[in-house]
């Protein structure tokens, strides 16, 4: 078991060596010369050298990318070139913010999707199987940015009852979030977020269950005796672990998908960040962001692979 | 948007018995090949072909835009900006700048589809090459390019393509580039697993045994078995690639205005929803019925093509 | 028609050598070289080990020192328990994987060597009928498709291959326009081996070494496949190695024997002979395991005790000695060696002899001096069995 987890953590390091060295070439893909894409567009010759040392845009790639990675490995991510804040600041409070919408955005999706594919899965065929599964092609096949247009058009433009944008009428500052004038910031934004991974999880959750309710053991269980609803507890239990795998796949997917959902709600979250760095050609940020963001799913995929390794334990042998 | 998600199980078929099949050596049905019978499952699924129809439709509509359209999609009017369903002739109102939403639908569709297709297509050749190879030859050779798709993978799709998009700059041509380099590791895995199943398969060893090369091998008896499973997978990646797609032109990653695109006319109309809500909607409603419609048609291939024989 | 498939395409041979009569070998054949008298394989030593995964440098000795011969027309059965060697053998001898070392000789030639025979010759000479009948046919090929591939990749064009396909899917008993066009899952088990049987000698082939060509069989159906290998036999003249667990099988069809445990030979020798007083007590207790039908031959307990040994990790000296009723100290400290069982001259090829210290009399086991058979020849033959 031991040997399992050393295993799996000794593997994500070259992982995130390979993908550290992906956000590092971000700055080489970039059209124009990398030190211009670095650098605010009024820079002082005085600011074009410092800069070049620190960068250190002199030496050969490879010794660059070290540099690089010595100076974010401590930190420092840069200049944003748009406000001249540094970058790491910016990066961690619109972390903060993204991540209070996926604290609620995750229990959401995974209790409902959970719910919807295990009642799916007991009545296979019927006609709740087919709304769910009906449910789940939709969610698949929509844009979740355009999904929260709809509901915004729905609630705050029809019927004035949530707010269109924004993250609180105070400022991120002043947030109280057991007060529902704070909290009705979250709802629109939240089920955008979530109704995708609620498609995903429902459909394979459903197809977990009605695969184990066709296994040998379930007919053992009621042989024995036990209550149905004994049964679909067990059943239930069983299909736990692939639905927390999908779970863990679609937190990645919340880290990516943020960036649309909060530019429609102005959510000031990384995915904004990320969008007004686009927007303004900031190549710190879009650099640190993207750094920031897949360094958590990776380590959000290593403890999910971990923790499914504890729930399941035919897979502490792979 | 979803993380591309891995291809399923292929369910085995129960063996002939020898009592059954010498009492049959008339066969009682036709024979026929792989094909043949991927051909007669999908005549006989009504809702695939239903979907498949509606797929022809866009894509025809799409096509043909200069001959249906009603207006010009680039034509701006004054007065004519951000009216309702119907006004005037415009079936489907206009948008902020005046123009005809029904003409830059069609149009946008263009867009969208070559978003949609291309990139898988590219990806496919350049994964599905990469995937049989690392398959067949298996090693250390196999293990690196693994390892190395594996780094792609630890980034959500959304992510990998908004960061290669928009550190490239945007515009269509950095939208494909990027789409393409996204979807190449699934793609490779897809094919590497298919590959390296089939290689360990007795009657690629026999063929080895005939003193077959390895290409020979790869063609004749490694191809036909890996095709299909690459094929069902990209197909399914076609609507992600159009969500993606249209995902980056919203962010103003995919092309520049004053070209008819879904997702950047979804960025442009949001400001208006407070005018003419549903009109703004409409470039999104587009963007999902063809996306759905691609997912079920996919699904539909996937079961006429899914039965391991 | 090329000059060279048709030289190879398999013809029947003019005087088809009755089973049995191993130094007959169809004349006519341009191929041979050497005559009936040489051995058509001889394998020196054989050794293939495989690394395991995450071992720490263990390896499985899957085959560790295997000598023998195969003489012309011969059927050479293999028997062995799973785990073995058999299969890794089998491949061994088609080359489709290299031994780490050894030797192997066909016809004269030393495989692999500058002035012996390339590999690819040797697979124009030798083939191999698979196990699972299911796995060993491409499904996404009609069955004459499969069968047409290997003259294909020979040289032949396709219209020729397919040709050969048609004959050689009636020689082994399927209507070539019934059973051509149909695809593996369309076929049973036994009309599959068949299709294989065909694919095998669709090259031309002198020699097929038959990997459990019956074991996935029905009995009624085995019986059939076995008869269609004999005829076979006699058409082509052919020679064949037979691999399998069945020791009824075995006896049926085979003219030597050769047993193997834990990648060794314990035991060789003409099958009437072997089955009819076994040396090693492995062979013994394989024997005697068989079950009966006769309850007069009821036996209380199973012959072999225990698991078969860590193929990893294998006991010292003699690898049977664990299971061994007959075990001593001297058996669990040397090695028995074969005696030589291998070289060209016919009499030591018919000679029985087993891997065991009761055989050798300078041994000093306390069986040895008496070895167990009673009849007088087998003493005649052990002052002839060295310490090798």
């Amino acid at each position: 078991m031991q040997s399992y987890l050393l295993r799996r953590i000794l593997y994500a390091i070259p992982i995130a060596i390979g993908v550290s060295i992906v956000c590092f070439s971000l700055v080489y893909i970039a059209p124009g010369d990398p030190l211009e894409t670095v650098l605010p567009p009024d820079a002082t010759a005085a600011m074009v050298a410092q800069i070049k040392h620190i960068y250190g845009f002199d030496k050969p790639i490879p010794v660059q990318y070290v540099i690089w990675l010595g100076r974010v490995l401590v930190g420092n991510f840069g200049i944003s070139i748009a406000d001249g804040r540094p970058v790491i600041l910016e990066v961690g409070q619109a972390l903060a913010n993204t991540g209070l919408l996926a604290l609620y955005a995750v229990p959401l999706a995974f209790t409902l999707g959970y719910a919807m594919g295990a009642v799916a899965g007991c009545f296979p065929g019927g006609w709740l199987d087919r709304c769910v599964t009906g449910t789940a092609v939709a969610g698949v096949s929509v844009p979740n940015y355009w999904l929260g247009i709809v509901l915004v058009i729905l609630f705050s433009v029809q019927y004035m009852w949530l707010p269109a944008t924004g993250m609180g009428p105070d400022g991120v500052s002043q947030l109280h979030l057991l007060q529902w004038t704070d909290l009705k910031y979250f709802v629109l934004p939240v089920i955008t977020l979530a109704m995708i991974p609620i498609g995903i999880i429902a459909r394979s959750t459903r197809a977990a269950v009605a695969e184990i309710r066709n296994q040998d053991f379930v007919q053992t269980l009621r042989a024995k005796g036990l209550s149905e609803w004994a049964v679909i507890r067990h059943v239930l239990k069983n299909a736990l672990p692939p639905a927390m795998a999908v779970m863990g796949l679609q937190f990645g997917y919340l880290l990516g998908g943020s960036i649309l959902v909060e530019t429609v709600f102005s959510w000031p979250g990384s995915g904004y960040l990320l969008s007004k760095a686009i927007i303004n050609r900031d190549v710190p940020v879009l650099q640190g962001t993207i750094l920031a963001l897949s360094m958590i799913f990776v380590a959000t995929n290593l403890l999910v692979d971990l923790l499914q390794s504890l729930v399941d334990p035919r897979l502490r042998r792979g | 948007m979803t993380a591309v998600s891995a291809p399923q199980a292929m369910p085995l078929q129960a063996e002939r018995s020898d009592a059954q099949s010498d009492a049959a050596s008339l066969p009682a049905t036709v024979v026929r090949s792989y094909w043949q019978s991927v051909g007669y499952r999908l005549r006989h699924d009504p809702a695939t072909l239903v979907f498949a129809a509606i797929v022809l439709a866009i894509v025809l509509a799409a096509i043909f835009a200069p001959l249906i359209a009603p207006y010009d999609p680039l034509k701006e009017s004054i007065i004519g900006r951000l009216k309702p369903f119907g006004w005037r002739g415009h079936l489907l109102g206009t948008d902020d700048l005046g123009r005809d939403m029904l003409s830059r639908l069609l149009y946008g569709g263009r867009v969208a589809l070559l978003m949609g297709v291309v990139p898988v297509l590219i990806a496919s050749a350049v994964g599905g090459t990469l995937g049989v190879f690392g398959g067949f030859v298996g090693g250390w050779v196999n293990t690196a390019t693994m390892r190395t798709m594996d780094v792609f993978y630890a980034f959500p799709s959304v992510l990998l393509a908004v960061a290669i998009a928009g550190a490239m700059g945007g515009g269509i041509a950095n939208g494909m580039i990027a789409l393409t380099l996204v979807f190449i590791p699934p793609i490779c895995r897809v094919a590497e697993t298919a590959t390296t199943q089939v290689r360990s398969l007795d009657f690629i060893e026999a063929a080895r045994a005939s003193g077959a090369r390895p290409l020979t091998i790869i063609r004749h008896h490694v191809l036909g078995n890996v095709l299909g499973p690459v094929f069902i997978y990209a197909s399914s990646l076609v609507s992600v690639s159009m969500l993606l797609a249209s995902g980056l032109s919203f962010l103003g990653l995919g092309v520049r205005p004053p070209t008819p695109d879904w997702g950047l006319m979804l960025s442009t109309l949001r400001q208006s929803i407070w005018v003419v809500p549903w009109v703004c909607a409409l470039p999104g409603l587009a963007i999902f019925i063809t996306s759905v419609c691609f997912n079920l048609v996919s699904d539909g291939l996937r079961a006429a093509m899914d039965v391991r024989m | 028609m090329s000059p060279a498939i048709a030289a190879a395409a398999p013809s029947a041979a003019p005087n088809g050598s009755p089973t049995g009569n191993p130094t007959g070998s169809p004349s006519g054949d341009p191929r041979d070289r050497g005559g009936p008298r040489q051995p058509l394989l001889i394998a020196t030593d054989l050794h293939k080990h495989f690394a395991v995964k995450g071992g720490r440098g263990k390896v499985v000795r899957a085959v560790d020192g295997v000598s023998f011969t195969v003489r012309k027309g011969e059927t050479l059965g293999v028997v062995g328990e799973s785990g073995c060697g058999k299969s890794t053998l089998a491949r061994l001898l088609l080359h489709l994987i290299a031994p780490d070392t050894g030797e192997l000789v066909f016809d004269g030639d030393t495989v692999g060597a500058p002035r012996g025979i390339a590999v690819s010759q040797l697979r124009r000479q030798v083939q191999m009928v698979f196990q699972d009948s299911y796995s060993s046919l491409n499904p996404r090929m009609p069955v004459r498709d499969s069968v047409a591939f290997g003259p294909f990749v020979q040289g032949a064009r396709k219209p020729e291959a397919r040709d050969i396909a048609r004959r050689m899917l009636g020689q082994v008993g399927l209507d070539a326009d019934l059973f051509g066009p149909r695809y593996p899952h369309e076929l049973s088990g036994g009309q599959k081996q068949r299709v294989n049987i065909a694919r095998a000698l669709a090259t031309g082939p002198r020699m097929v070494v038959l990997d459990e060509p019956v074991s996935a069989l029905d009995k009624s159906v085995e019986a059939q496949v076995l008869n269609l290998l004999l005829d076979l036999k006699h058409r082509f003249g052919l020679t064949y190695l037979f691999i399998s667990h069945d020791l009824s099988v075995v006896r049926y069809i085979a003219d030597r024997v050769l047993v193997m445990y834990l990648g060794r030979v314990v035991e060789l020798g003409p099958s009437e002979s072997l089955f009819r007083r076994p040396l090693h007590p492995y062979t013994q207790a394989l024997l005697a395991s068989r079950p009966s039908m006769d309850p007069a031959r009821r036996i209380e307990e199973p012959p072999i005790s225990g698991d078969p040994p860590n193929p990893i990790d294998p006991p010292s000296g003699c690898r049977f000695h664990t299971r061994c009723p007959f075990a001593e100290a001297v058996c669990a400290a040397r090695d028995p060696l074969l005696p030589a069982a291998v070289g060209a001259d016919a009499h030591a090829a018919d000679a029985h002899a087993a891997a065991c210290h009761i055989q050798d009399p300078a041994s000093g086991h306390s069986l040895a001096a008496h070895p167990q058979a009673p009849e007088a020849p087998p003493l005649a033959a052990a002052g002839t069995l060295g310490h090798a």
